[in-house]
């Protein structure tokens, strides 16, 4: 019963609202509307040029949109409009209570400086000033992303691929942030690695309860990692629902064509 | 009413865009209903529409028009019409499904894939392994493959970490896709007795079995699939 009830009176984390990006004469993202709830993953499909891209920099506030607005649920309840947050507030959400992983780790990485100071960077712009605690928590989040802690010292450029993205989450999650943007978390990666990490990130958000919303291209990684999906196309949502049931009972035509476009294993 | 599921004018349809918008009518007007303790079996030939079916009362398949009640924590929530997290809540602590295969998450051990289900309901890691073994061991799989991933098994050994892992919940209602159907004589024996302590507790389920010998030892009540073909 308690979780029905928790269930019923669950807030939403993040709204978005009638959200559009023109740019000129181009409409890059128009009308999305939808709820993002504490502990959920959603996935935002579609091929390129879609506009997924977009809504993930309109829903993170990396870019105002045209119309439509997106309210977050800060860490004192109230839901508040993106667009109204004041500097420090912003600064709070990008440096503690988000967390964004880019496709390419050397956007989210420093790639000359060592990994620990990577992972402690984000403790130290919340306040953590213990260099053996800051070290500690680097050491223990390096071990979670199965980077061996041997390594703490050396710069991410001396990693390969598959661990400057390993890297980039646990700098993104020491600070236990409560939503994840991800934009194709696995895109450089060679499959091998690509299953390791899909694996890993997976565990870790139901571990920390993360809610998640991640861009891909892949209907695969959206399948193994989110909870919901919302296909994309002309910049319009065109489709949403449970992921396993858009993927195995897709409705809309450009859908369905791009679950059956899947190779088989 | 005290059912744990109950259909009404469930209607499904596909629909293929790529095939230049051929219907394809699967099911309609499927009406039945399962008690708890009750054991519905789902009878017709391939193509009748019996996965489907199963499918639609998981949620993995949308109903097009119609109902699907479901009791969950002691409500009853229509399937056909919930949102995608109230699905995804009946599955966690309503509704188990045991499929013919094994969708195996690379890396995970066998242990851990069937103790699962229990510690996302709470059940302290260590008391849900010790119960995943107990299964495991039920359905003769031998304690040195436990720590392996299952995606390197057997068929059939892969159907029984399926079956260990859909078992092994509390959960009040069960859809059984064939879950005997590439076992060997023993373990269709530990199947129907696994079946049998569901009863008991009060788990209402809805299967699909084809062999008639099974067929007989776990039905409480036979529903004709062919009555609901929609098929022209």
């Amino acid at each position: 019963m308690s979780e029905l009830s928790s269930l019923d009176n669950d807030q939403p984390l993040l709204v978005a609202e009638g959200l559009a990006k023109n740019y000129g004469r181009l409409a890059a993202c128009r009308d999305v509307s939808f709820a993002l709830y504490p502990g959920e993953v959603l996935a935002i499909v579609g091929e390129s040029g879609s506009g997924k891209s977009t809504l993930l920099q309109l829903l993170s506030a990396q870019l105002a949109p045209s119309a439509g607005h997106v309210a977050y649920r800060m860490r004192d309840g109230v839901l508040r409009d993106l667009a109204e947050l004041g500097e420090a507030e912003r600064r709070f959400l990008f440096r503690t209570d988000w967390g964004f992983v880019h496709q390419d780790p050397a956007q989210g990485l420093r790639m000359g400086v060592s990994a620990g100071a990577n992972v402690g960077e984000r403790l130290m712009a919340v306040g953590w000033n213990h260099y053996g605690r800051i070290r500690d928590t680097a050491s223990t989040w390096l071990e979670r992303v199965e980077i061996d802690v041997g390594r703490i010292d050396d710069a991410p450029k001396t990693y390969s691929g598959g661990m400057r993205q390993r890297l980039q989450i646990a700098r993104n999650l020491v600070t236990e942030p409560r939503l994840v943007f991800m934009d194709e978390p696995t895109g450089g990666l060679d499959v091998s690695v690509q299953a390791r990490l899909l694996d890993l990130m997976r565990n870790l958000v139901s571990e920390l309860g993360l809610a998640a919303i991640v861009v891909t291209h892949d209907l695969a990684v959206a399948r193994l990692l989110s909870h919901r999906v919302m296909v994309m196309k002309g910049g319009r949502v065109i489709e949403t629902g449970l992921t396993d049931q858009v993927l195995d009972d897709p409705r809309e035509p450009y859908t369905q064509l791009l679950v059956s476009s899947i190779l088989p294993p | 009413m005290t059912a744990m599921i109950e259909l009404a004018n469930a209607e499904k349809t596909f629909t293929m865009h790529l095939q230049g918008g051929v219907e394809l009518p699967v099911v309609r007007g499927v009406s039945f209903h399962a008690d708890p303790g009750e054991c519905v079996v789902l009878s017709g030939p391939s193509g009748a529409g019996k996965s489907s079916i199963l499918k639609m009362i998981f949620g993995n398949y949308r109903c097009d028009s119609g109902r699907i009640g479901i009791r969950h924590h002691g409500n009853i929530v229509d399937l056909a019409t919930a949102e995608p997290r109230q699905v995804l809540s009946i599955r966690r602590s309503t509704i188990g499904y045991v499929s013919q295969f094994l969708r195996a998450v690379p890396r995970v051990a066998t242990i851990d894939v069937v103790a699962e289900p229990l510690i996302v309901n709470g059940v302290a890691r260590e008391e849900a392994r010790e119960r995943a073994g107990g299964l495991l061991r039920r359905l003769n799989i031998p304690e040195r493959l436990w720590t392996l991933p299952p995606s390197t098994f057997s068929g059939g050994e892969q159907q029984r970490v399926n079956i260990a892992r859909g078992f092994i919940s509390d959960l009040p209602i069960l859809l059984l896709d064939e879950p005997t159907a590439s076992l060997d004589a023993a373990n269709r024996a530990v199947v129907v007795e696994l079946i049998a302590e569901k009863k008991t507790k009060g788990v209402a389920m809805v299967a699909i079995v084809h062999d008639d010998e099974i067929r007989h030892l776990i039905a409480d009540r036979i529903v004709d699939v062919t009555s609901f073909a929609a098929a022209a």
